[in-house]
């Protein structure tokens, strides 16, 4: 579903990613862990070409969505961004209704009429269990709810343009534990129907909620295996170091 | 050293006390038992408290630890193991305050130095106790090397445990007197093999801290 293959990132100077490899399954939840640095941000952002807006930036390699390398001259960066949806760490809902957060993709990207756009806005604030919350008050702006309810509702809005992938770079960092336990359920439930990425620094989330976890250090990937594995028994002591605690 | 390795430190030191006072609790039921010693057999089953409580102990301190520091790898698996190993402890403890008290209250006491030898019972002893002092040494060290040589010598203790059935029943044929202290005596023996199967568990719990594999009910011990 979506493979990297010998991915070396640089910003200038910065050797960013060393020859990362990876593959993350269809339908299934990867977690990037890794001290901060490390890369792993880069790394997600690299799959719906985040890092093209950056300057002086070098890739080499090839990131495979699908079979099909992203970065090649034929993909249109508009098209990949509905395939590969991002969620940030810091809630950033835009300064509209709740309805035309979830809309705006629809909008912007010219798919379907009225109709359906108030379908697809139902169907994505119920996937992103947000729905029951919100339905009365659908006009009102998206800085009225909580923190936890705009990072639900801008995985709503990711969701709207049905991709099949999500991006998620440290999601509930900046939520409450209720928030955080709402946000881990809905990934468990998303995964059914989406390929889920997601950058964490909270190692319980990370072994909570993915199935596969890929443990980042200094730009290189020291290992990449089932979470159970990875959290019960990791096979290289640089991650058994970081994730009981004893890095550094 | 970082708090959360201090902690740690702290849990397998408990359990090394508690590992010491059995391997001393064991000694000294071999002493009190070949030798018909009641001042010792008293001595533990006083001494059967202390390792109640530091089972109690180690129980409380564990179930703190994974609440407040959620452990993952090596860590965890420790925690797993110290809940089992302070368990299988506290059954030695248990069985060897046993084994006191059968030479506290039994009157056949002075069983004669031939029986005792041909029931192997001071080998058993031994074998024993060093399998014990082994596994405490491979804990402290966190090394496995001796593992297979701890648990073979298990079916040693099986063996000799089998033979005494035998061996019990030609002297109660031989002297029908004997039946009941014939009886008697293959109780604590039959608590003598049981350690032999907690001593395997022991190893068994330091292999999956150590080495993260599971040997339980592997072929080697099914007979367990």
């Amino acid at each position: 579903m979506i493979e990297a293959k010998n991915i070396n990132f640089y910003y200038g100077d910065f050797h960013a990613l060393k020859d990362i490899s990876m593959y993350m399954k269809k339908n299934t939840v990867t977690a990037l862990i890794g001290p901060s640095g490390c890369g792993k941000s880069t790394f997600l952002r690299l799959f719906n070409r985040m890092n093209d807006l950056i300057d002086n930036t070098r890739l080499t390699g090839e990131c495979l969505i699908q079979g099909e390398n992203i970065y090649n001259k034929s993909v249109h960066v508009d098209e990949l961004r509905k395939k590969a949806g991002m969620v940030f760490q810091k809630p950033n809902p835009f300064p509209k209704s709740i309805f035309e957060n979830v809309a705006y993709g629809l909008r912007v990207n010219n798919m379907g009429d009225k109709k359906f756009i108030e379908q697809r806005v139902e169907e994505s604030l119920i996937a992103a269990a947000l729905w029951d919350e919100v339905k009365d008050k659908l006009k009102k702006s998206a800085f009225e709810i909580s923190g936890g309810q705009q990072q639900r509702l801008c995985i709503a809005r990711a969701l709207a343009v049905s991709p099949s992938i999500l991006l998620m770079d440290e999601p509930a960092s900046a939520l409450d534990p209720i928030s955080t336990s709402k946000i881990e359920e809905l990934i468990h439930k998303l995964k059914e129907e989406y390929t889920i990425v997601i950058v964490t620094h909270n190692m319980q989330q990370a072994a909570r909620i993915s199935d596969m976890t890929g443990f980042f250090m200094m730009g290189e990937l020291v290992e990449y295996s089932d979470t159970k594995k990875m959290f019960l028994n990791p096979q290289k002591e640089a991650t058994q170091n970081y994730i009981t605690g004893r890095f550094g | 050293m970082k708090h959360i390795e201090k902690e740690i430190n702290s849990l397998k030191e408990e359990i090394i006390q508690m590992w010491k006072l059995v391997v001393s609790q064991l000694e000294k039921a071999k002493q009190s038992f070949i030798n018909s010693d009641i001042e010792t057999a008293i001595e533990i089953v006083t001494r059967e408290k202390s390792v109640d409580a530091f089972e109690l102990k180690i129980d409380s301190d564990c179930e703190n630890y994974i609440a407040l520091y959620s452990p993952v790898a090596v860590d965890l698996r420790l925690v797993l193991s110290l809940l089992k190993i302070s368990n299988s402890l506290e059954r030695i403890g248990d069985l060897a305050a046993g084994i006191a008290r059968h030479v506290i209250e039994d009157e056949c006491n002075n069983n004669s130095l031939e029986l005792i030898e041909n029931l192997q019972l001071e080998e058993m002893f031994d074998t024993l106790i060093s399998m014990l002092s082994d596994g405490l040494v491979s804990l402290e060290y966190e090394s496995t090397i001796k593992s297979e040589k701890i648990l073979a010598k298990d079916d040693k203790i099986d063996q000799i445990y089998h033979n005494s059935i035998y061996i019990l029943s030609e002297y109660i044929t031989k002297d029908t007197s004997f039946t009941l202290c014939g009886l008697k005596l293959l109780l604590p023996i039959r608590k003598l093999e049981r350690i032999g199967d907690l001593c395997s568990n022991l190893v068994e719990d330091i292999v999956f801290y150590v080495d993260a594999i599971v040997l339980k009910h592997n072929e080697h011990h099914n007979n367990n």
